[in-house]
Protein backbone atom coordinates (compact mmCIF):
# COMPACT_ATOMS: atom_id res chain seq x y z
CA UNK A 1 0.00 0.00 0.00
CA UNK A 2 1.63 3.20 -1.13
CA UNK A 3 0.59 6.51 0.31
CA UNK A 4 3.91 8.07 -0.47
CA UNK A 5 6.52 7.82 -3.13
CA UNK A 6 10.14 7.55 -2.15
CA UNK A 7 10.67 8.06 1.53
CA UNK A 8 8.56 11.07 2.45
CA UNK A 9 5.54 9.79 4.39
CA UNK A 10 2.50 12.00 3.85
CA UNK A 11 -0.58 11.66 6.01
CA UNK A 12 -3.59 13.80 6.89
CA UNK A 13 -4.08 13.73 10.68
CA UNK A 14 -7.06 16.07 10.30
CA UNK A 15 -9.16 17.55 7.53
CA UNK A 16 -7.19 20.77 7.45
CA UNK A 17 -3.74 19.26 7.96
CA UNK A 18 -0.94 17.58 6.07
CA UNK A 19 1.80 15.79 8.00
CA UNK A 20 5.11 15.01 6.35
CA UNK A 21 7.51 12.73 8.22
CA UNK A 22 11.05 11.78 7.30
CA UNK A 23 13.93 10.08 9.10
CA UNK A 24 17.32 11.64 8.42
CA UNK A 25 20.72 10.25 9.38
CA UNK A 26 22.18 13.67 10.28
CA UNK A 27 21.69 15.27 13.72
CA UNK A 28 19.04 17.99 14.29
CA UNK A 29 21.58 20.85 14.37
CA UNK A 30 22.73 20.07 10.84
CA UNK A 31 19.22 19.62 9.47
CA UNK A 32 18.21 22.91 11.08
CA UNK A 33 21.22 24.55 9.45
CA UNK A 34 20.28 23.17 6.03
CA UNK A 35 16.75 24.54 6.62
CA UNK A 36 17.81 28.05 7.62
CA UNK A 37 20.96 28.86 5.62
CA UNK A 38 20.28 30.48 2.20
CA UNK A 39 23.25 28.87 0.42
CA UNK A 40 22.16 25.44 1.64
CA UNK A 41 18.44 25.95 0.96
CA UNK A 42 19.41 26.78 -2.62
CA UNK A 43 20.88 23.33 -2.97
CA UNK A 44 17.88 21.26 -1.91
CA UNK A 45 14.63 23.19 -1.79
CA UNK A 46 13.67 22.78 -5.45
CA UNK A 47 14.24 19.04 -5.20
CA UNK A 48 15.75 19.04 -8.67
CA UNK A 49 12.97 21.19 -10.13
CA UNK A 50 15.36 23.83 -11.38
CA UNK A 51 17.75 26.30 -9.76
CA UNK A 52 16.68 28.19 -6.65
CA UNK A 53 17.38 31.73 -7.76
CA UNK A 54 16.25 33.48 -4.57
CA UNK A 55 16.62 32.22 -1.00
CA UNK A 56 16.08 35.16 1.35
CA UNK A 57 15.93 34.30 5.02
CA UNK A 58 15.47 36.85 7.80
CA UNK A 59 15.63 34.39 10.65
CA UNK A 60 13.86 36.16 13.50
CA UNK A 61 10.29 36.11 14.74
CA UNK A 62 8.35 38.37 12.37
CA UNK A 63 11.14 38.11 9.80
CA UNK A 64 10.34 37.20 6.21
CA UNK A 65 11.54 34.43 3.93
CA UNK A 66 11.17 34.06 0.19
CA UNK A 67 12.32 31.25 -2.10
CA UNK A 68 12.06 31.29 -5.89
CA UNK A 69 12.65 28.37 -8.24
CA UNK A 70 13.33 29.04 -11.88
CA UNK A 71 11.79 26.13 -13.75
CA UNK A 72 11.59 25.12 -17.38
CA UNK A 73 11.43 28.04 -19.83
CA UNK A 74 12.07 30.57 -17.05
CA UNK A 75 8.74 29.70 -15.39
CA UNK A 76 9.09 30.89 -11.81
CA UNK A 77 7.65 29.20 -8.75
CA UNK A 78 7.79 31.47 -5.72
CA UNK A 79 6.88 31.02 -2.07
CA UNK A 80 7.21 33.41 0.83
CA UNK A 81 6.23 33.63 4.45
CA UNK A 82 6.99 34.94 7.90
CA UNK A 83 8.73 33.27 10.81
CA UNK A 84 6.40 32.95 13.79
CA UNK A 85 8.43 30.82 16.18
CA UNK A 86 12.12 29.94 16.24
CA UNK A 87 13.77 27.42 18.57
CA UNK A 88 17.25 26.79 17.14
CA UNK A 89 17.93 23.13 16.26
CA UNK A 90 14.45 22.13 17.48
CA UNK A 91 11.49 23.87 15.96
CA UNK A 92 10.42 26.39 13.36
CA UNK A 93 6.96 27.80 12.72
CA UNK A 94 6.36 29.92 9.65
CA UNK A 95 3.67 30.82 7.18
CA UNK A 96 4.00 29.62 3.61
CA UNK A 97 2.31 31.45 0.76
CA UNK A 98 2.43 30.14 -2.80
CA UNK A 99 2.60 33.27 -4.92
CA UNK A 100 0.84 31.59 -7.83
CA UNK A 101 -2.15 30.45 -5.79
CA UNK A 102 -5.68 31.11 -7.10
CA UNK A 103 -7.10 34.39 -5.84
CA UNK A 104 -9.56 32.82 -3.41
CA UNK A 105 -6.81 30.73 -1.82
CA UNK A 106 -4.49 33.74 -1.71
CA UNK A 107 -7.12 35.80 0.09
CA UNK A 108 -7.47 33.35 2.95
CA UNK A 109 -5.19 32.90 5.93
CA UNK A 110 -1.87 31.44 4.72
CA UNK A 111 -0.92 27.88 5.62
CA UNK A 112 1.27 27.53 8.69
CA UNK A 113 4.21 25.12 8.64
CA UNK A 114 5.27 23.66 11.99
CA UNK A 115 8.63 21.96 11.55
CA UNK A 116 10.19 19.89 14.32
CA UNK A 117 13.75 18.55 14.32
CA UNK A 118 13.72 15.79 16.94
CA UNK A 119 16.76 13.67 17.79
CA UNK A 120 16.27 10.03 16.85
CA UNK A 121 17.85 7.11 18.64
CA UNK A 122 20.75 6.64 16.26
CA UNK A 123 22.11 10.19 16.23
CA UNK A 124 19.83 11.19 13.38
CA UNK A 125 16.74 13.34 13.14
CA UNK A 126 13.05 12.62 13.00
CA UNK A 127 11.77 15.49 10.92
CA UNK A 128 8.08 16.36 10.93
CA UNK A 129 6.37 19.11 9.00
CA UNK A 130 2.78 19.76 9.98
CA UNK A 131 1.04 22.00 7.47
CA UNK A 132 -1.99 23.70 8.99
CA UNK A 133 -4.06 24.70 5.99
CA UNK A 134 -7.01 26.20 7.94
CA UNK A 135 -9.55 24.84 5.44
CA UNK A 136 -10.07 21.41 3.90
CA UNK A 137 -10.41 23.01 0.46
CA UNK A 138 -6.96 24.57 0.67
CA UNK A 139 -5.49 21.37 2.14
CA UNK A 140 -6.85 19.42 -0.84
CA UNK A 141 -5.61 22.03 -3.29
CA UNK A 142 -2.10 21.83 -1.85
CA UNK A 143 -2.10 18.02 -1.89
CA UNK A 144 -3.24 17.94 -5.49
CA UNK A 145 -0.74 20.44 -6.76
CA UNK A 146 2.65 19.32 -5.55
CA UNK A 147 5.11 21.52 -7.39
CA UNK A 148 4.50 20.15 -10.83
CA UNK A 149 5.53 22.32 -13.72
CA UNK A 150 5.03 19.67 -16.35
CA UNK A 151 8.64 18.79 -16.93
CA UNK A 152 9.12 15.57 -15.07
CA UNK A 153 11.72 14.16 -17.47
CA UNK A 154 13.85 17.24 -17.11
CA UNK A 155 13.43 17.14 -13.34
CA UNK A 156 14.77 13.62 -13.17
CA UNK A 157 17.75 14.62 -15.29
CA UNK A 158 18.53 17.56 -13.03
CA UNK A 159 18.35 15.35 -9.98
CA UNK A 160 20.91 13.01 -11.53
CA UNK A 161 23.25 15.92 -12.12
CA UNK A 162 22.86 17.09 -8.54
CA UNK A 163 23.76 13.64 -7.28
CA UNK A 164 26.85 13.45 -9.48
CA UNK A 165 28.15 16.70 -7.95
CA UNK A 166 28.42 15.32 -4.44
CA UNK B 1 -0.07 15.79 18.44
CA UNK B 2 -3.70 16.89 18.54
CA UNK B 3 -5.93 15.13 16.07
CA UNK B 4 -8.50 17.28 14.38
CA UNK B 5 -11.87 16.06 13.18
CA UNK B 6 -11.53 13.73 10.25
CA UNK B 7 -13.90 13.12 7.41
CA UNK B 8 -14.46 9.51 6.37
CA UNK B 9 -12.89 9.83 2.96
CA UNK B 10 -10.63 7.20 1.44
CA UNK B 11 -7.44 9.14 1.93
CA UNK B 12 -8.04 9.68 5.62
CA UNK B 13 -9.09 6.04 5.97
CA UNK B 14 -5.73 4.84 4.75
CA UNK B 15 -3.76 7.49 6.66
CA UNK B 16 -4.04 5.27 9.76
CA UNK B 17 -0.94 3.02 9.96
CA UNK B 18 -2.80 -0.08 11.19
CA UNK B 19 -5.26 0.19 8.35
CA UNK B 20 -2.36 0.32 5.91
CA UNK B 21 -1.03 -2.87 7.53
CA UNK B 22 -4.39 -4.51 6.96
CA UNK B 23 -4.37 -3.41 3.32
CA UNK B 24 -0.82 -4.74 2.94
CA UNK B 25 -1.97 -8.09 4.33
CA UNK B 26 -4.89 -8.15 1.91
CA UNK B 27 -2.60 -7.33 -1.01
CA UNK B 28 -1.58 -11.00 -0.91
CA UNK B 29 -5.16 -12.16 -1.43
CA UNK B 30 -8.51 -12.64 0.26
CA UNK B 31 -8.38 -13.37 3.99
CA UNK B 32 -10.74 -14.05 6.90
CA UNK B 33 -10.72 -11.69 9.90
CA UNK B 34 -8.90 -14.28 12.01
CA UNK B 35 -5.89 -14.16 9.69
CA UNK B 36 -5.80 -10.38 9.87
CA UNK B 37 -5.96 -10.44 13.67
CA UNK B 38 -2.91 -12.71 13.72
CA UNK B 39 -1.02 -10.71 11.11
CA UNK B 40 -1.65 -7.23 12.45
CA UNK B 41 -1.40 -8.14 16.13
CA UNK B 42 -4.52 -6.29 17.30
CA UNK B 43 -7.57 -7.69 19.06
CA UNK B 44 -10.46 -8.71 16.83
CA UNK B 45 -12.76 -5.79 17.80
CA UNK B 46 -10.07 -3.30 16.74
CA UNK B 47 -9.41 -5.12 13.48
CA UNK B 48 -13.15 -5.24 12.78
CA UNK B 49 -13.40 -1.52 13.48
CA UNK B 50 -10.59 -0.77 11.03
CA UNK B 51 -12.18 -3.07 8.44
CA UNK B 52 -15.46 -1.22 8.83
CA UNK B 53 -13.76 2.11 8.09
CA UNK B 54 -12.02 0.60 5.05
CA UNK B 55 -15.31 -0.87 3.79
CA UNK B 56 -17.10 2.45 4.17
CA UNK B 57 -14.71 4.10 1.74
CA UNK B 58 -14.64 1.14 -0.63
CA UNK B 59 -11.02 0.20 0.03
CA UNK B 60 -11.97 -3.37 0.91
CA UNK B 61 -14.87 -5.60 -0.05
CA UNK B 62 -16.33 -8.51 1.91
CA UNK B 63 -18.20 -11.70 1.10
CA UNK B 64 -19.53 -14.53 3.22
CA UNK B 65 -18.34 -18.05 2.59
CA UNK B 66 -20.23 -20.42 4.83
CA UNK B 67 -19.61 -19.09 8.35
CA UNK B 68 -16.53 -17.12 7.38
CA UNK B 69 -16.37 -13.51 6.28
CA UNK B 70 -13.66 -13.01 3.71
CA UNK B 71 -12.12 -9.60 3.05
CA UNK B 72 -10.34 -8.52 -0.09
CA UNK B 73 -8.61 -5.43 -1.38
CA UNK B 74 -10.42 -3.20 -3.84
CA UNK B 75 -7.44 -1.81 -5.74
CA UNK B 76 -9.57 0.30 -8.05
CA UNK B 77 -10.82 2.34 -5.10
CA UNK B 78 -7.27 2.98 -3.96
CA UNK B 79 -5.61 4.04 -7.17
CA UNK B 80 -7.11 7.56 -7.23
CA UNK B 81 -5.79 8.08 -3.71
CA UNK B 82 -2.30 7.24 -4.76
CA UNK B 83 -2.60 9.39 -7.88
CA UNK B 84 -4.03 12.24 -5.87
CA UNK B 85 -1.27 12.58 -3.33
CA UNK B 86 1.65 11.52 -5.52
CA UNK B 87 2.64 14.97 -6.87
CA UNK B 88 2.93 16.36 -3.36
CA UNK B 89 4.68 13.25 -2.05
CA UNK B 90 7.04 13.33 -5.01
CA UNK B 91 7.89 16.98 -4.40
CA UNK B 92 8.88 16.21 -0.84
CA UNK B 93 10.71 13.00 -1.71
CA UNK B 94 12.76 14.91 -4.25
CA UNK B 95 13.47 17.65 -1.75
CA UNK B 96 14.56 15.11 0.84
CA UNK B 97 16.83 13.37 -1.67
CA UNK B 98 18.54 16.68 -2.35
CA UNK B 99 18.61 17.50 1.37
CA UNK B 100 20.33 14.17 2.05
CA UNK B 101 23.08 15.18 -0.35
CA UNK B 102 23.50 18.56 1.37
CA UNK B 103 23.61 16.97 4.81
CA UNK B 104 26.11 14.39 3.61
CA UNK B 105 28.38 17.24 2.49
CA UNK B 106 27.94 19.07 5.81
CA UNK B 107 28.89 15.93 7.73
CA UNK B 108 32.03 15.37 5.72
CA UNK B 109 33.27 18.94 5.27
CA UNK B 110 35.66 20.87 7.50
CA UNK B 111 33.36 22.05 10.31
CA UNK B 112 34.65 25.61 9.93
CA UNK B 113 34.70 25.72 6.14
CA UNK B 114 31.66 27.94 5.80
CA UNK B 115 32.26 30.24 8.72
Amino acid sequence: MQTSSGTAAITTPGDEQILITRELTSPPALVYRAWTTPELVKRWWSGGHGPVTVADIDLRVGGAWRFVISGEGGFEVAFHGEYREIVPDERLVYTEVFEGAPADAAASEPPLDIVTFAPSGNGGTTLTILVECHTKALRDLILESGMESGAQGQMDALEEVARSLT
Amino acid sequence: MARAATTADAFNAIAEPRRREILDALAGGERPVGDLVALVGLAQPQVSKHLRVLREVGAVAVRDEGRRRLYRLNGRALKPIHDWVSPYARTWSERFDALDDVLHDLETEDPHADE
